[in-house]
């Protein structure tokens, strides 16, 4: 049987006896981990992106993210094939976060000299998404296809789905142009002197807003893969990504805000640990964020850059 | 025909006035100083002069009205800011720091011109792929310096670049930025604290005091003059 995440956070006679399930079982639960870490470090790269190019946090990425994932279901629901609704939701997703930075964000001025105001939007934009998506889709959940099909492989005799194999190429293939673009690119360039210095950015001639702009597309177009990994497992409703959204928080405190490697472990290290502490303490099976929340909070403690992020260097 | 005339130039933040109308040229190739002490306003000439504050008033440049203009409109006709405080962008090395510096330039010399830089700027050649921000306050100034070269500028605004730094460091960036301009033949507006130093390698100065020229003349006649040397030289 194809393990679920139902099972895995429901309660479960095996782990009711207090001791852990048997080793295929328990690899299992780590290829289940590893699948849904890979969503984890898909949305949390997508917070990276924003931090990287405005130094805050994006409080409405997860829900940027339910709602270019509805625009994948439209077109998919219309017979589109798949790849091409996904690209039509992430092409969606990129324009409304361009629309938002126009509309919503830019106003504000600078957002490094008003950092608050542009969190507050952040938060404000959450609300507002999430209303739009259910005026539009209505309330109903939606049922969303695998993008990789339903079908696995048995490597060892553990099952593995092909969907969760998809997630992680997917995942590598997005980090491999990020990288890229970010290391070898003018326009990368441009957005990592931005995100450190906008005012002598502005000076050396470049153009602050539009790669804020660029920022905010690029983080919701990458949101919306996270999205459709996630809803055919979830179901696709518009509270499709708000746990995602806390894991992929845990993804990048663990990982540090601003390093694209960061996220990724962090998503993979948050996604095993949420599905395999719950078997094995089961206080936890009840409360499926309390082992991503204890993890923000001891590397908060101890190691507030994560794990490879960048300690803000300055001498003053 | 002077490269930058600023005539009657008035800015200042909100409802507070900081400049009272300034006169100031300069010619091409000249290195001029404006002096002034802490709040006389110097910072926010130069804002005001390269589009960072809204003033008023006329600021020709290459005999163009320029007032109004953005930075990095103004950097594609020739003129570069090195803000106070250097203005590094400290998440970034120092390599990265100078093809940013470049940016705005179509050629496809930009990396061997960082190359360059770093030749004339040795010490920043030892570090170049040190993060901007850990490095010492008087290599962080000769980075901006040097990223504002980058853009291949024809007239530089420096915005007091003694600031925080130890009197030999101080030194050593004056002379390697009269080195360099000579080079390059770039014109400078210099805005310092540091009369003494400032003096010794500008050909003209103005005093600012409280957002108003009240001198002005080249700079062997400033440095005998006795109100100046009781104000700003200490003597």
């Amino acid at each position: 049987m194809r393990p679920s995440r139902k099972r895995i956070w429901g309660s479960d006679a095996k782990s009711l006896s207090g001791r852990g399930p048997p080793v295929n079982n328990f690899l299992e639960i780590l290829v289940v981990g590893i699948g849904n870490g890979a969503t984890y470090a898909m949305l949390g790269l997508g917070l990276v992106v924003i931090y990287r190019s405005t130094g805050l946090l994006n409080f409405a990425s997860g829900e940027l993210a339910m709602f270019s994932t509805f625009i994948v279901w439209t077109f998919w629901n219309l017979g589109f094939p798949m790849w091409l609704a996904i690209l039509g939701g992430m092409l969606g997703g990129f324009l409304i976060g361009v629309l938002v930075h126009k509309v919503a964000v830019s106003p504000l001025g600078d957002p490094h000299e008003r950092p608050l105001a542009v969190v507050i939007v952040t938060i404000g934009l959450f609300l507002g998404l999430n209303g739009a998506a259910q005026l539009i889709w209505g309330t109903v959940d939606k049922r969303l296809d695998p993008w990789f099909g339903v079908s696995q492989i048995t490597v060892g005799g553990v099952a593995i789905a092909w969907q969760k194999i998809g997630a992680v190429v997917v995942l590598f293939v997005m980090v491999l142009l990020l990288w890229a673009l970010f290391k070898f690119t003018k326009v990368g360039l441009s957005m990592r002197a931005v995100a450190s210095n906008s005012e002598s950015s502005a000076l050396c001639g470049v153009s602050v807003q539009n790669m804020l702009m660029l920022g905010w597309g690029m983080a919701a177009g990458i949101g919306t893969l996270a999205g459709v990994f996630s809803a055919p497992n979830l179901g696709l409703g518009t509270n499709l990504m708000q746990l995602t959204l806390v894991f992929g928080f845990a993804a990048i405190v663990l990982g540090g805000f601003d390093s694209i490697l960061g996220a990724v472990v962090g998503g993979f290290v948050v996604g095993i640990l949420s599905s395999v502490v719950p078997q094995y303490i089961t206080v936890f099976e009840k409360m499926p964020l309390a082992p991503a929340f204890i993890l923000i909070l001891a590397v908060l403690l101890f190691r507030p850059q994560g794990l490879f992020g960048s300690k803000d260097v300055a001498r003053v | 025909m002077s490269l930058l005339e600023v005539r009657d130039l008035r800015a200042g933040y909100g409802m507070v006035e900081v400049l009272f109308g300034l006169d100031i040229d300069v010619d091409e190739g000249e290195l001029v100083v404006v002096l002034g002490a802490n709040g006389s306003g110097k910072t926010t000439t130069l804002r005001a002069i390269s589009g960072m504050v809204s003033a008023t008033g006329s600021v020709t440049y290459k005999g163009q009205e320029v007032l109004g203009k953005r930075p990095d409109q103004l950097l594609g006709m020739g003129m570069s800011h090195v803000p106070q405080g250097r203005g590094t962008i400290n998440a970034l090395s120092v390599v990265d720091n100078l093809r940013v510096g470049g940016i705005s330039r179509k050629d496809s010399e930009v990396d061997s011109d960082v190359e360059l830089w770093l030749e004339r700027f040795p010490r920043l050649g030892e570090r170049r792929d040190q993060l901007a921000g850990s490095m010492s306050g008087g290599e962080q100034q000769m980075l901006a310096i040097a990223r504002a070269f980058m853009s291949k500028p024809e007239f530089l605004l420096l915005d007091e670049p003694s600031l925080g730094l130890a009197p030999l460091v101080t030194r050593e960036v004056f002379d390697r930025l009269r080195d360099v301009t000579a080079d390059t033949s770039t014109s400078v507006l210099l805005v310092e604290q540091n009369a003494n130093l400032a003096l010794q390698f500008a050909a003209r100065g103005y005093v600012l005091e409280a957002g108003e020229i009240v001198m002005s003349g080249p700079a062997e006649e400033l440095q005998g003059d006795e109100a100046i040397q009781k104000a700003y030289l200490g003597i």
